[in-house]
């Protein structure tokens, strides 16, 4: 009796979830669908682990509950594995293979996973891995690769992708939608190996 | 109408366009702050509009906006109306004559809050009616609604949205945006506006007479509905509702409340007619307790019999687990999964660059073996560097340290406060402490800003809520005026400056306020302040970690050397506590 496609956004404060979801809402609109959707707000500038949630074809809640994901984005390596359990049975995950180590690690001494270990964890699941911070340096700016990730799952989402397009070239800065656009291509390009 | 893709509070920011809002005040709190960070930059403003100092304040304001006959917003966070509680309760007796509005907005789960404490109890407590949206939209349609219920019984409305709808977001039908041109204009009533004795005993008494029809009249408006499909029912309230609706097989009734007090009448009709109820709603029982005085012999589960759990946030899984155990489900469509333990946690922290971690430094350098009363702000994460030793409410670090000094404990006591708190509810206590004789240490966090709500103003910052200059309150005369004779003002990224103040401060006896005044990293970047980044010298570096253990985000440890990131924003303390002198500026050697 699932009605919606759900999708999971998870990174790090200041990694602009926010906005990669209020394009995919954007999208929504734009193909005539219904949209809900969640987000951790306040904290987020401050380092802290966000999750961002987009019920596609949504008409309750705006939470998904876990087990429930049919598209996980992370923008961070350890933040996939950290929320891979809201991943459905056969769901799918897109993520950005650089890793920021919290800086508790570092205060406290803590044993922290390596890139490798959260690969072979990770690898159940069927997985996209993509540097996103280097294609978006490719781009034109490291800040674009919220963009660059959601042109990597676009195959993997219920949206035509030039509805996505459209909305990154109406919400992003004007001054900067030549990069975004290039991002959200070159992104596309990256995940094209990738079986979705 | 247009469709458009928003967050909950932007949502009722439109609406308040459309409403027309004549009048708007409040203070900013988690999750309620961005409905007027919205209303106080839009251009085409024909409201007037203010960040107040605090919830009564702001309270106070407004009614009075509504007194003179116009449409009156007031937002705040639960624990806002802790504060504005005062007015509240007596706002109810005399009345407005124009609509006034508060939303008080709840934090089920307490993401960003002391407790987790509901506004509908308060309704109850000042018997005036609260609209409680399940969905965005209608939290949209209910502020619009909750002006026209305000005229019509003259009486303060409380709207109380959660943090799931505030900060959610979701495709929302918008109406047109009409411009407000009332002009307020305060007739004198002393029998409905000075509250003696003699009067408010006949206000108090009208407060009552209006409960029969406000309730009626609540039924009608639409936003408390029903349906009887069986002999088992779900009775919700708030998201709790959304998340029931998800959910509701066929065979079972479904009534939701969104608006109290709720008529007992009609309330009585519908669980009658039943075999047994569950009532699934966030935070306290509201709901539950209104329909245990009408069940009679009918079953009622809840959070009294331990159905639904009285703390936290509901959500999808939670109440299907909860419809499944009270056997309104067949089977648990979300069985519980678990997460992948023992990864390293990401709680947020202070940024790279915040003052205040340079502060927290020098004050536990300084004042080794004390204790750290604190207060409400980005400071509180200052519990991560053992800084932090109490927080309970707004105001209560200079309160909570005199009350220490004066039980008696031998202990130095240097207490945490930032601008906006002190501003806030810090005064009085400050000045409390003076006239008392407490022997404690204030260190005013002065960043120039409210930034944990997201960098509203305040009278420190120099410019009101619309961006239009005004005298920046003097912190220095304040604590001169409480009294206080050591004040002085330092640099907290000068980590000598800073610490030979407090060493200073320490020599001396009674109150004693050190201001660390450093604008927010955030607010400085904003601004285009850049100051250039520092690196790590690796051949001077010893590894020794003494940078590593002051926790800024900006710098790392791998192969035994320090490594500082691009998060750097060039403050420069830790290039003061390197010993071996490692970190310079970048391009500089």
């Amino acid at each position: 009796m699932k009605r919606s496609f759900d999708i999971l956004m998870v990174g790090i404060g200041g990694q602009g979830t926010i906005l990669a979801s209020n394009i995919l809402g954007e999208a929504c609109l734009r193909e005539g669908r219904s949209v809900k959707g969640a987000e951790t707000h306040g904290m987020a500038q401050r380092g802290g682990s966000v999750e961002s949630h987009i019920r596609i074809d949504g008409k309750f809640g705006p939470l998904i509950a876990p087990g429930q994901v049919d598209l996980l984005l992370s923008f961070d390596l350890l933040e996939a594995l950290r929320y891979s359990h809201y991943l459905k049975e056969g769901g799918t995950m897109v993520v950005n293979r650089h890793l920021v180590l919290p800086t508790s690690v570092y205060m406290q001494n803590l044993e922290a996973p390596t890139e490798d270990a959260i690969i072979a964890a990770l690898s159940r699941f069927r997985l996209c891995l993509l540097d996103a911070d280097q294609i978006a340096q490719e781009a034109g700016s490291p800040l674009s690769q919220n963009v660059v990730m959601l042109g990597a799952a676009s195959y993997a989402m219920p949206l035509k992708p030039e509805s996505v397009l459209q909305s990154v070239k109406s919400l992003v800065p004007k001054k900067t939608s030549e990069i975004n656009a290039r991002a959200f291509e070159l992104g596309r390009q990256a995940a094209k190996e990738c079986s979705f | 109408m247009e469709r458009h893709y928003l967050l909950g509070n932007e949502a009722i920011a439109h609406a308040c366009l459309e409403a027309p809002v004549d009048f708007v005040s409040g203070y900013p709190g988690t999750p309620s702050s961005e409905v007027i960070d919205v209303l106080r930059l839009r251009s085409d403003r024909a409201y007037y509009i203010e960040w107040s100092v605090n919830e009564k304040v702001a309270l106070e304001n407004a009614l009075a906006a509504a007194w003179c006959g116009l449409r009156a917003l007031c937002t705040m966070k639960h624990v806002g109306l802790n504060v504005a509680a005062d007015p509240l309760m007596t706002s109810a007796y005399t009345g407005v004559s124009g609509g006034l509005v508060i939303m008080s907005a709840d934090d089920p789960f307490a993401h960003s809050s002391q407790n987790e404490q509901d506004s509908r109890c308060y309704a109850h407590f000042a018997r005036v009616p609260c609209l409680d949206p399940s969905t965005i939209q209608e939290a949209h349609d209910m502020l619009i609604d909750a002006f026209t219920l305000s005229e019509e019984f003259s009486l303060p409305v409380i709207f109380r949205p959660t943090t799931r709808i505030c900060h959610s977001k979701g495709d929302v039908e918008l109406g047109d945006i009409i411009k407000s041109t009332k002009k307020g204009e305060f007739k004198k009533d002393p029998r409905q506006y000075v509250v003696i004795p003699a009067h408010t005993r006949v206000l108090h008494k009208k407060l009552n007479e209006k409960q029969p029809a406000i309730k009626k009249r609540l039924v009608e408006l639409g936003y408390n509905t029903c349906s009887i499909n069986g002999k088992k029912a779900v009775v919700a309230s708030g998201i709790a509702a959304t998340y029931v609706q998800e959910l509701i097989p066929e065979g079972i009734s479904f009534m939701k409340i969104g608006a109290y007090p709720i008529d007992e009448a009609w309330l009585s009709g519908f669980v009658r007619r039943h075999e047994s109820v569950l009532v699934i709603e966030e935070l306290a029982p509201e709901v539950e307790e209104q329909v245990l005085q009408v069940a009679g012999t009918v079953k009622v589960l809840g959070k009294k019999n331990g159905y639904v759990p009285y703390e936290g946030e509901l959500s999808l899984s939670a109440v299907a687990q909860i419809m499944e155990k009270a056997g309104v489900l067949s089977e648990n469509l979300y069985p519980a999964v678990s997460p992948v333990q023992n990864l390293p946690l990401r709680p947020p922290i202070l940024c790279a660059g915040c003052l205040h971690r340079a502060a927290f430094y020098a004050i536990k350098k300084v004042f080794k073996d004390a204790i750290y009363p604190s207060d409400i702000g980005c400071y509180t994460l200052g519990l991560q560097l053992g800084v932090v030793d109490t927080t309970i409410c707004m105001g209560a670090s200079i309160t909570v340290a005199s009350g220490i000094a004066h039980s008696g404990e031998p202990r130095d006591i240097i207490c945490t406060i930032g601008d906006s708190t002190f501003l806030h509810t810090g005064i009085q206590g400050l000045m409390n402490a003076v006239y008392n004789g407490a022997d404690i240490t204030v260190v005013i966090l002065d960043n120039r800003i409210t930034a944990m709500t997201g960098h509203q103003p305040n009278p420190n910052t120099g410019v009101t809520a619309c961006g239009i200059e005004s005298p920046p309150v003097s912190l220095d005369a304040v604590c001169r005026a409480c009294g206080v004779t050591f004040v002085e003002t330092v640099d907290p990224y000068d980590i000598t400056g800073m610490t030979n103040v407090l060493r200073a401060a320490q020599s001396r006896k009674g109150v004693r306020v050190i201001i660390a005044k450093q604008q927010c990293v955030i607010t400085a970047r904003r601004a285009g302040v850049k100051r250039g980044r520092y690196t790590v010298d690796m051949d001077t570096c010893t590894g020794c970690g003494t940078c590593i253990r002051f926790g800024c985000p900006a710098i790392e440890f791998a192969d035994e050397k320090a490594r500082i990131n691009d998060l750097c924003s060039g403050c420069a303390v830790c290039a003061q506590l390197c010993p071996a002198g490692a970190i310079v500026r970048e391009g500089k050697k």
